[in-house]
């Protein structure tokens, strides 16, 4: 039988994609220790709040493996884009004409697929930095993102004692730096973010392990 | 490719030697390199033994402590690097391995540099150099010269340090403060005033000392009209003194004074009352240089201006308490003193605080330690529990004044946190704004604990109820208590929830008298003694205290004896209870300082027969005092 029809649609894809989906198909992630696992914290500084609308203008990603964060090994992408706000500039300051140095959407796409691979992301309301992204995978003809993904917000909820777990409100990153003790240095700028994330979500491990709930079940559950 | 993070390690480190006097462009070309590391309180960088890292460090946020191990296993503490100091330089130096281990001493945040980029960058910088042996000569820990790193380190070593000590020359008071053998007792007393000094030395006219005069003295002999104030100082003085040579050690000063039943020593030139005198040696210098002395740390914790002081204070705390348990000394006193100890230091954070606020506080307001800490039960290091209660303020201004107090209390916890104590995991402090309010709210909170118990307010009252003040003004919390004992006057249902809960844990003991240990998961096998053996006593007794309106009792084992006291047909029971209570604790806190832990969990097979009996021996008590329980609050139908 020849199954290339299911096949078909995919071979349009460019490698680079290709590449990335495949990673995938070893399922072996689960099965390793939470100590051994290569995460990647990130986050993207955009235009605005709407999806479909605004643009992502930098992406920052730390990758860490245990509690140790490489400061050679980050990712900071700074995106061309046409569409640009200037009231936004007053959160992230990237101005449309900088002298830093910049890349297209798709090089960046490229970029991060390679970096992330098929590794688990943490982001601060991971649901929106997931959410552009997947807008901006779209735009270029292409899947939604693939990997696992951890929300440090929904997850601090979670670790906290369950007497207070009723009257949490939505934090944060400030508020959780504060609960957390993390310095804000850098805070809006994506690699900033980033970096501030990573060390949040493992404070939160720190927490987690104490009780004895690190394991995967806990972390992925949604 | 722009790296802010380099960036921002690079803002970091161009403020601390060796790396403030890089260029610019070597020191972006190490930030670059450098990994950053989380750590959690205990978690180890770096052991003695192992192979040498590629990476040297320096403290981010946090801090680390050094430590050497030595033969008996004891843990000797030979640094502690706070953020911007440089640790683990042995490498650089030398391509050994580790002769120290790096723990961090709380929650931490290092930079690992990489060796082989920064010796790169810094060939030819000799000053960079120099100052890389210096560190790692004052933070290398070599057993030949521990007799000279004691003198220095004296206060990082504390497992040696008293022994080491004692064979240390006694440090005394050179240039005495002295008074001529003509002189009048006035005279005398002028001098010691304005000195500010406890005695004073009655010399001839050779300065050789012939008496010595103390307060007691003119206490006993001036005040009670005994001699006129105009008397010869030679009417008051206790003579002959008792002489000694120089360079007597510090235990030889001891032995004379006890020998003698005096406190003052006359240190003398051939050591006989004939010669001139060079110095005096008292009792508190004896027991300052021995330094682990209950009064001599209070003493420290008192004169602390900054929580680092007050960590290395309380780490000889520690010590102390290890030395006491290994004298047997009763665990009521040992209890007493490191609960004073542990009281006088959140005194001391709380004063630092205050220091640090823009203005002092707007209202009265006094700081409750509650749980452990409340019921003056804390020995080792445990979660902080605490509560702020403030004076009632007119409705307009209570935001203001509640924020002016969880500001304070955000500093205490923190400071408190450095010197060892760690956040409570269910963030019961007094910086949380559930626990910081003022008098009229908290009144309300525990009435509606007492009149809606549920399994919430049970909970928090388990903690909450054994507040006590250890700072401020105590009469907003005596008021408290008086509104508390009416509200539980009102209801028995809240008496009876607490017996429900004080019953959770039965006696840890099987149908065949085995030990029941912990079924699920991770704790398999080990043995909670905190929530199987004293949780069930400590919330026995606090049940008991409060349906018999005791105020001011916080501690489990006082709470018993007075129990026992009260009720002399249970004598007997509560007696064994108390007892029981003080052994488990034991148990518990020597658990602890073996594993460097809170000691609540403890794993059965490392224990020997004996102390397995032992242990058996103090469920007993527990299972009849919860079968009390049961009668006296009807719980058979309430479970």
């Amino acid at each position: 039988m020849n199954f290339n029809w299911l096949f078909k649609k995919k071979q349009n894809f460019p490698d680079f994609w290709n590449d990335y989906l495949h990673a995938f198909n070893s399922n072996i992630k689960k099965q390793e220790p939470i100590t051994n696992t290569r995460f990647i914290a990130f986050d993207t500084e955009t235009t605005g709040f709407n999806k479909k609308e605004d643009r992502i203008l930098s992406i920052g990603a730390v990758a860490f493996v245990g509690k140790t964060i490489q400061v050679n090994n980050s990712l900071e992408l700074y995106l061309e884009q046409d569409i640009f706000k200037p009231e936004s500039v007053k959160i992230h300051g990237l101005m449309k004409t900088g002298s830093l140095e910049k890349v297209t959407e798709l090089e960046a796409i490229k970029l991060f697929l390679a970096y992330i691979k098929n590794d688990v992301l943490i982001a601060h309301h991971a649901n929106f930095d997931r959410n552009m992204m997947n807008e901006m995978l779209l735009r270029h003809g292409l899947g939604k993102l693939k990997n696992k993904f951890i929300d440090t917000g929904y997850l601090y909820k979670k670790s906290k004692h369950i007497i207070y777990q009723e009257n949490l409100k939505p934090l944060s990153l400030d508020d959780l730096c504060k609960e957390l003790n993390v310095p804000t240095v850098d805070r809006h700028t994506a690699t900033g973010d980033a970096l501030i994330t990573a060390l949040v979500f493992l404070k939160i491990l720190g927490r987690l392990d104490k009780r004895k709930h690190l394991n995967w079940g806990y972390l992925l559950d949604k | 490719m722009k790296n802010s993070i380099a960036e921002r390690v690079y803002d970091f480190l161009k403020n601390y030697p060796p790396f403030n006097i890089l260029k610019h462009e070597d020191l972006m070309v190490i930030s670059k390199q450098v990994s950053i590391i989380y750590l959690e309180k205990g978690d180890t960088l770096f052991k003695k033994g192992d192979a040498f890292n590629e990476h040297f460090y320096m403290v981010r946020n946090g801090a680390i402590t050094s430590f050497h191990t030595n033969a008996n296993n004891v843990q000797e503490i030979v640094n502690i690097s706070d953020a911007g100091d440089i640790f683990g330089v042995r490498p650089l130096i030398t391509k050994e391995k580790y002769k120290l281990t790096a723990t961090a001493n709380e929650e931490s945040i290092v930079y690992a540099i990489p060796i082989d980029t920064f010796q790169l960058v810094t060939q030819n910088n000799a000053s960079v150099y120099k100052f890389l042996i210096t560190a790692f000569a004052t933070n290398a820990y070599d057993p030949y010269t521990a007799e000279e790193t004691g003198k220095i380190f004296v206060d990082y070593l504390p497992n040696t340090a008293q022994d080491m000590v004692y064979f240390q020359t006694a440090n005394y008071t050179k240039n005495p403060i002295t008074c001529e053998v003509n002189s009048t007792l006035k005279e005398a007393a002028i001098q010691m005033s304005t000195y500010k000094i406890g005695c004073i030395i009655v010399i001839d006219s050779n300065k050789n000392p012939l008496g010595i005069i103390t307060n007691s003295d003119i206490k006993n002999k001036i005040a009670t009209g005994k001699f006129p104030i105009e008397t010869s100082v030679t009417n008051i003085m206790s003579s002959p003194v008792i002489t000694s040579k120089k360079g007597l050690t510090v235990a030889d000063g001891q032995l004379l004074m006890i020998k003698h039943n005096i406190g003052h020593l006359c240190i003398t030139k051939d050591g006989t009352v004939n010669s001139k005198l060079v110095g005096v040696l008292t009792h508190h210098d004896v027991l300052a240089s021995l330094g682990n002395n209950p009064a001599v740390i209070l003493k420290e914790i008192k004169r602390a201006k900054r929580t680092r002081k007050l960590r290395e204070t309380r780490l000889k705390a520690n010590t102390l308490l290890k030395s006491y348990l290994e004298q047997n000394i009763p665990l009521s006193h040992i209890v007493k003193i490191i609960s004073k100890i542990n009281d006088a230091v959140t005194v001391s954070a709380i004063e630092i605080a205050l220091k640090k606020m823009p203005t002092p506080p707007p209202v009265k307001f006094s700081w409750m330690a509650i749980g452990s800490q409340g019921r003056k039960e804390q020995l080792l290091f445990t979660d902080q529990d605490n509560a702020i209660v403030f004076q009632d303020v007119p409705e307009a201004d209570y935001e203001a004044t509640q924020a002016y107090f969880l500001e304070l209390a955000k500093l205490v916890t923190k400071s408190l946190n450095k010197i060892g104590f760690e956040y409570c995991e269910a963030d019961m402090m007094a910086s949380n704004v559930e626990w910081c309010k003022s008098l009229t709210k908290w009144k309300a909170q525990f009435e509606s604990w007492i009149l809606n118990p549920d399994e919430k307010a049970i909970l928090l009252a388990s903690i909450f109820f054994d507040y006590t003040s250890v700072y401020g003004d105590k009469m907003l919390v005596d008021e408290l208590s008086d509104t508390i004992y009416e509200t539980l006057d009102k209801t028995s249902l809240f008496f009876k929830f607490l017996g429900r809960d004080a019953l959770k844990n039965p006696p840890p003991l099987g149908f065949f008298k085995q030990f029941l240990v912990e079924e699920n998961g991770d704790q398999k096998d080990l043995f909670n003694i905190k929530s199987r053996a004293l949780m069930p006593l400590i919330d026995a007794a606090r049940l008991l205290i409060l349906s018999n309106h005791i105020k001011d009792i916080n501690n489990t084992s006082e709470r018993f004896e007075k129990l026992a006291e009260i009720e002399p047909n249970n004598k007997e029971m509560y007696e064994s209870c108390s007892y029981a209570f003080k052994a488990l604790s034991k148990f518990k806190t020597k658990q602890g300082l073996l594993h460097n832990n809170s000691g609540k969990i403890i794993e059965l097979e490392t224990l020997t027969k004996e102390e397995k009996l032992k242990l058996k021996r103090c469920f007993k008590p527990i299972h009849e005092i919860q079968e009390t329980l049961k009668m006296r609050f009807d719980l058979k139908n309430f479970m």
